[in-house]
């Protein structure tokens, strides 16, 4: 196995703690516009930037360091309250962080960016700190020189210079008991010395009390050292760099000391330590000194409030995947397992049904917490989005609002990925053509400011995520209209609001009546709907004309596993989400009606509620001639809208394992996976409100054949 | 010569990096994210030398010098403050917060050697 390069490795990681670092970034923003800027927020803005600089140093990735650096400087600004963080200023910080996001992919991808955007970005960042942050800058360009990580750690030896420089320095070093304090040791400043070249060191112990009087903070000793090398007074003075200013120093150079006999420059050196005999001398913590007691940290942990450290392991998805699939095939045998014990005629009250209960609830467990090493918060998603409204509302002058609930809700990681582009598009729709013009929602009496609301939660076994504008709402009359002169519709056609709405997913409908750069990208709601439903998704609209749209995306929670009602109809056996089953009741004469020919609906307590018979609806079977007696699930959707489905018998209710189809199969209305029963059969796994959504629109064809059931 | 050495560092790139420098020297490296870590792990170590970051979350370099500096077995203990900055008062503020000495980011591993060398043998 080839040894992965280390550097790379470093480098794959910086970049997605980069990703850590611009998220915390953005929130640390969205507090700071939310609810002004506390002095632990700013830091840790300012940490972000700051780590991400340091990291890009290492690599020598000068454009971000560059473009860090100076975001940094202003954000310190604000840190150190030189520089008031108003509106205006978050809104550029905002953008800021959306230049550094993109400086950070394109220095992992290797693109370049075209430096113009930045660099208007940074003049604005220097005008908030007006002079002061230009003068501030020159110093700091010095002062921080990127520099690439030179990981060849035997640097080769540099040949020796000509001798005939070589010269004698004397230096005379008096350490101050500060320099102790700090740490500082003079025998390791002295062996440094030795390093630069042959030197004689004496130690003047003049000043050292007797031990009677020696005060154990004090320092007592200087030494002198002759230093005979072909340095520059740089090199020596880089030694004592630490001590600046901790200790008297002089160094004396060759040129002063040029007199001196060459003959006295190479003495014998005994070993250093005898050199310094008075080390015992080094201030010892005296018990009895006063130790200026600094705060504990544990106290200041608590005054600051940690945020609870998370240990991460990164783990290949493959391996997750595996997990996934052989947690799938341990629910498909714990249903054999069961089936045939059960079949089995043992008492339920036998040691193996017991057994076989724990099983169950262990397979539940394991399986639950399979899921959730997938499940991740769809906040990262809501971020992009965040940004999307940022550009797409300056890009069409409108001034927007994102508002984003349930950043926590946790969905599978394939959703995440893949829900990112219909989100932007309907992002991109929502402030371009959702939200009114600014003139327009100061006419009708709304507030300037359009809002943008995203949402994310968790309804009965699914995820929904909702994208909602106060804008105009949909126009109905124009989306019609538009609809009939691009053929999509009959001239005629009478149409309700909803059917109107749903027009808008049509391929090849744009409401735009000129091609903008935001949303005309030649990707239509078309699009959006296709790719919700590769997920095993609907969207759904709703629009209030005047005060906005909804859109409503559905999706399943995980794409593995899924609680089922197991069913039979027309001889096959079939899965429906239990979660949409409502109840189970059968037809008779009371409860059977007929409101217009046609369309029959049973009464439900009262409601009424549209029949279907599942067998004719997927085309296995014929209209039966009388459905009394027949077995009715009634089901409702997400949306609420319910349904009454006629199958033939109820078998069970079991988990099963979710088994996708291919994207070589047809994929038929209605259908929404397969999975692989406790016996080895494949039943098919029903999208019910697809359905019931496909039987309505075909109501009037449908109709004949439900005329014929009762008679 | 083998030093064992305790990185401070908020940035777990930077810690690689400073693991990947020193480990192959001889060196032995522990690391903490925070100051409150870094006093933690000191508890269970008693290091060669110290290298700290000043930009931390929880309790920043400033404060975990402060925190190592009152302990009486670390008084003498090397600290080196790991920065991007190398403004003179940086270095000053440090010095008073007992710092050892400096080292400015992004750090070349034979200077953080050579660094380390000088203040703890």
């Amino acid at each position: 196995m080839s040894q992965p390069d280390p550097m790379a490795e470093i480098r794959a990681s910086f970049f997605i703690e980069c990703e850590e670092l611009l998220e915390a970034l953005q929130d640390g923003l969205q507090t700071m516009a939310d609810n002004g800027d506390d002095l632990e927020t700013i830091n840790v803005v300012f940490r972000a930037v700051h780590s991400i600089k340091g990291g890009a140093g290492a690599f020598g990735l000068e454009g971000l360091v560059r473009f860090a650096h100076r975001y940094e400087t202003v954000l310190d600004g604000v840190r150190s309250n030189t520089l008031v963080a108003d509106g205006d200023a978050i809104k550029l910080f905002f953008r800021a962080a959306d230049h550094l996001s993109d400086l950070v992919r394109e220095s992992r991808d290797g693109g370049v960016l075209p430096e113009a955007e930045g660099n208007a970005i940074l003049t604005e960042l220097d005008a908030l700190l007006g002079n002061k942050g230009v003068e501030e800058e020159d110093e700091a360009e010095i002062d921080f020189q990127p520099m690439g990580l030179a990981l060849d750690l035997c640097l080769p030896d540099l040949p020796p210079l000509p001798s005939a420089r070589a010269g004698q320095f004397t230096i005379h070093f008096v350490p101050h008991a500060e320099l102790y304090e700090t740490g500082n040791e003079p025998f390791m400043i002295l062996r440094a010395l030795t390093d630069l070249g042959p030197c004689e060191i004496i130690c003047v112990t003049d000043k050292v009390p007797r031990l009677t009087e020696c005060a154990p903070e004090a320092a007592y000793l200087e030494w002198t050292i002759v230093l005979t090398a072909d340095v520059t007074e740089d090199e020596i003075a880089s030694v004592f760099e630490f001590v600046e200013g901790l200790c008297d120093l002089t160094v004396e150079s060759p040129q002063a000391t040029q007199a001196v006999p060459a003959s006295t420059a190479l003495p014998d050196l005994p070993p250093l330590p005898d050199l310094v005999p008075s080390f015992a001398a080094k201030p010892e913590p005296a018990e009895s000194a006063p130790v200026s007691a600094p705060p504990s940290p544990a106290a200041k942990a608590k005054t600051i409030q940690p945020p609870a450290a998370k240990a991460v392991v990164r783990v290949d998805l493959d391996r997750i995947e595996r997990l996934v699939n052989l947690v799938g095939e341990l629910v498909i045998n714990q249903a054999m397992l069961s089936q045939s014990l059960e079949s089995s005629g043992l008492s339920p009250h036998s040691d193996a049904m017991n057994g076989l209960e724990e099983f169950q609830r262990l397979t539940r467990d394991i399986q639950d917490s399979v899921m959730m090493i997938r499940a991740q918060p769809v906040k990262s998603l809501f971020q992009r989005m965040s940004r999307i409204v940022r550009e797409c509302s300056a890009a069409v002058h409108k001034d927007v609002r994102l508002v984003t609930e349930g950043d926590t809700t946790e969905v599978d990681k394939t959703v995440i990925e893949r829900l990112s582009d219909p989100l932007t598009h309907m992002i991109r729709n929502a402030v371009d053509h959702g939200l009114e013009a600014t003139q327009d929602r100061i006419a009708a009496g709304k507030p300037e400011q359009g809002t943008v609301k995203l949402t994310a939660a968790h309804r009965s076994g699914r995820v929904i995520i909702e994208v909602s504008d106060d804008g105009g709402g949909i126009n109905r009359h124009k989306v019609q209209q538009i609809a009939t002169i691009k053929g999509l519709i009959a001239q005629d056609a009478v149409l309700s609001d909803m059917e109107i709405d749903n027009l808008l997913f049509l391929p090849g409908f744009s409401t735009a009546s000129e091609v903008s750069d935001l949303s005309g990208r030649g990707v239509g709601m078309d699009v959006v709907r296709n790719a919700i439903q590769s997920l095993g998704g609907r969207i759904t609209i709703t629009s209030t004309p005047g005060s906005g749209t909804t859109f409503s995306i559905s999706l399943p929670l995980t794409l593995a596993v899924l609680d089922g009602m197991v069913v039979h109809v027309a001889g096959e056996t079939m899965v429906l989400p239990l979660n949409l089953v409502i109840e189970t009741l059968t037809i008779d004469h009371d409860n059977l009606e007929q409101t217009r020919p046609g369309l029959n609906v049973v009464r439900v307590r009262g409601e009424f509620v549209s029949l279907f018979d599942l067998g004719v609806e997927l085309g296995y079977r014929k209209a039966q001639d009388s459905y009394l007696d027949s077995v009715v699930l009634l089901i409702a959707d997400e949306a609420g809208s319910r349904a009454a489905l006629i199958v033939d018998q109820i078998q069970d209710q079991r988990q099963v394992v979710i088994k996708g189809l291919d994207e070589s199969f047809y994929r038929a209305p209605g259908i929404a996976a397969a999975t692989i029963l406790g016996d080895g059969q494949i039943a098919l796994i029903l999208d019910p409100a697809d359905i019931i959504a496909q039987a309505q629109s075909n109501t009037s064809a449908l109709s004949p054949k439900l005329m014929e059931m009762t008679p | 010569m083998s030093l064992n050495i305790l990185a401070v560092d908020d940035s777990r790139t930077m810690r690689d990096m400073i693991r990947l420098a020193l480990e192959p020297a001889g060196f032995t490296v522990t690391t903490a994210d925070d100051g409150i870590h870094g006093v933690e792990v000191l508890n269970g170590i008693a290091p060669d030398a110290i290298i700290t970051d000043i930009n931390m979350p929880r309790m920043d370099g400033f404060g975990f010098i402060d925190a190592v500096r009152g302990q009486a077995k670390h008084r003498a203990t090397p600290i080196l403050v790991l920065t991007t900055e190398a403004a003179p008062e940086l270095k000053a503020r440090a010095r008073n917060a007992g710092a050892t000495g400096w080292i400015v980011k992004p750090f070349d591993p034979a200077k953080l050697i050579k660094a380390l060398q000088m203040v703890a043998g």
